[in-house]
């Protein structure tokens, strides 16, 4: 081969200069994530006090207005979310990875697949015209009910995936001791997957805690503390985007305080998901 | 426990229905002129969602562009270039956050810091500078993109079989000629599987879109105007509509939303679960 030295250090000069570029262009795409993060911190810890975590919000125009009924409301929607959500899911998921062939299974494998690529927006319309139309107002349950929906789909696939990495010899032992597969189910399976389990349900949570959308027209919002899940209820993403859209100086100040509480909430969360899955990583 | 499975294809059977049953006023009403209408006056009975369609295609379609060059050089970064140690950590952890952060969040933080960008951008140019609009729409949708894209598109690259890198490598390929005539004819499909499943994600996205667009149902002259896209327009009057054929209307923008966004969900998942058979 013959080298032509001209030819080969104008390829050398272009693999670097594309090396450099991937790693510039990548670089630029971190920026906005960056902004954002320093102004929350910057602004939100500002704004943050003890007044602010206890009391409702007020007209505008007074300080001292908080975010309490927003932190209550947030945390009871997604506790109801989670608590219907949950049950349905890991049993779907443990089912669909123990018979993984099955015509139902492969179903609901797909109709996860499907429900994860919903809008979320369009969850909303589905909660509204199924418990908010009927019952002829909004209501905390009605949003709880768009955020299970919006659980399922991770929880399902990450219980199928953490259970399917199980040895079928241990479920094999445990029924050939006699133990009935509900009890093996139960006792053995979803033990021995916990932490993989737990990590998709704090994923999902996470996932949901953030979402906007599918509350608009079902939890509504509600300036004051309310613990009633047939009652409009507020939510901390909610409270940002009604605080960020408003023309008043304060309010947007208290959408930064809103935005680091439930950005950090979030990523406490993913952390801990994270710091799970290495600490408890399933050995055999 | 087949209960706990039978009852997900029953919820997503029953959310097709309910939106099918609850757009067929809608659908009575309007028929074929819901899509190709241009005016959308819901005091006079007229519902016709071109616009929207538009705002959203256009919204879309520009953010998959602006998020194209970003998304594919994160996904080499990751796929060829850093596979593990540090840089590879640190990207990493960055699309995580990116995939993290609340969609009202974005809105909050393109409210703060892109629109008023973009109005003096409008005012140099000399156009009425509202500083939201499809433009500003696009970009924090292709921002919200990325994540999407470049891990599907991560995945492929390294689907990549390495015999077919080496032998480019021992033929004395450098490392640009070997991602420019390996690896990206290769994967080209599995980007484009990316692109379909960021599109999906793009086309239902509600309030980052809606804090930025502008809001107001006229059919879009430049990338400067504001416009409305279906989840926007969804979430901005699904509250105040008060005929039965108002609501029925929105739900039908919703009922095409499902469609749409389901059918690329599809496509993309089948193509990236062929190629990896392969």
């Amino acid at each position: 081969m013959r080298f032509e030295g001209n030819k080969l250090k104008r390829r050398i000069i272009s693999d670097y200069v594309f090396n450099g570029m991937i790693l510039l262009v990548s670089t630029i795409c971190a920026i906005p994530l960056i902004l954002i993060l320093y102004f929350i911190i910057r602004q939100g810890v500002a704004s943050i006090n003890w007044q602010f975590l206890v009391n409702v919000p007020k007209p505008v125009g007074e300080t001292g207005g908080g975010i309490l009924n927003a932190i209550i409301g947030s945390f009871i929607l997604v506790l109801m979310a989670a608590v219907m959500a949950i049950p349905v899911a890991v049993i779907a998921g443990v089912y669909i990875a123990e018979n993984s062939n099955t015509r139902v299974a492969k179903l609901t494998r797909f109709c996860a697949e499907l429900l994860q690529g919903v809008p979320s927006i369009v969850i909303g319309i589905i909660a509204y015209i199924w418990v908010v139309k009927p019952a002829g107002h909004f209501s905390a349950i009605s949003g709880s009910i768009a955020l299970a929906i919006m659980m399922l789909p991770v929880i399902i696939r990450t219980t199928e995936e953490t259970v399917s990495m199980i040895p079928g010899s241990i479920k094999e032992a445990s029924l050939a001791l006699g133990v009935p597969y509900y009890k093996t189910m139960l006792s053995i399976i979803i033990p021995s997957g916990f932490s993989g389990i737990i990590t998709g349900i704090i994923i999902s949570v996470a996932r949901v805690a953030g979402e906007t959308a599918p509350l608009l027209f079902t939890s509504f919002g509600n300036p004051f503390v309310s613990t009633n899940p047939g009652k409009p209820i507020a939510s901390l993403p909610q409270g940002i985007f009604l605080y960020a859209m408003s023309p008043y100086k304060d309010w947007k100040q208290q959408a930064w305080g809103e935005s680091f509480i439930l950005l950090s909430a979030i990523l406490v969360m993913s952390l801990l998901s994270k710091f799970l899955t290495r600490r408890w990583k399933i050995q055999f | 426990m087949k209960n706990s499975a039978a009852f997900n294809i029953l919820l997503m059977a029953g959310i097709f229905i309910t939106l099918l049953v609850a757009s067929l006023p809608a659908i009575r009403h309007s028929g074929f002129h819901f899509l190709i209408d241009k005016t959308w006056d819901p005091n006079n009975d007229q519902y016709g969602a071109l616009p929207f369609l538009l705002g959203t295609m256009i919204t879309a379609f520009l953010a998959l562009l602006i998020s194209f060059p970003f998304s594919i050089a994160l996904a080499l970064l990751l796929g060829e270039f850093y596979r593990k140690g540090l840089v590879a950590d640190i990207f990493k952890n960055i699309i995580e956050l990116m995939a993290g952060v609340p969609s009202v969040i974005y809105g909050f933080g393109a409210l703060y810091f892109l629109t008023p960008k973009i109005a003096e951008l409008e005012t140099s140019l000399g156009f009425p500078s509202f500083g939201v609009g499809i433009l500003s729409a696009s970009i924090v949708l292709a921002i919200m993109v990325v994540p999407y894209w470049t891990s599907v598109a991560r995945e492929v690259i390294t689907l990549t079989p390495n015999d077919i890198r080496e032998a480019a490598y021992s033929l004395g390929a450098t490392r640009f000629e070997v991602i420019r005539y390996t690896v990206i004819p290769y994967t080209r499909t599995g980007i484009i599987a990316g692109m379909l499943l960021a599109l999906g994600r793009a086309l239902g996205e509600t309030m980052a879109v809606t804090m930025v667009i502008g809001n107001t149902n006229n059919l879009p002259k430049n990338i400067f105007s504001t416009s409305n896209t279906m989840a926007s327009l969804i979430a901005n009057e699904f509250t105040e509509a008060t005929s039965e054929t108002y609501l029925s209307s929105l739900v039908e923008v919703a009922l095409l939303l499902f469609l749409v966004s389901a059918a690329l969900n599809i496509l993309g998942k089948r193509i990236i679960t062929g190629l990896g058979k392969k």
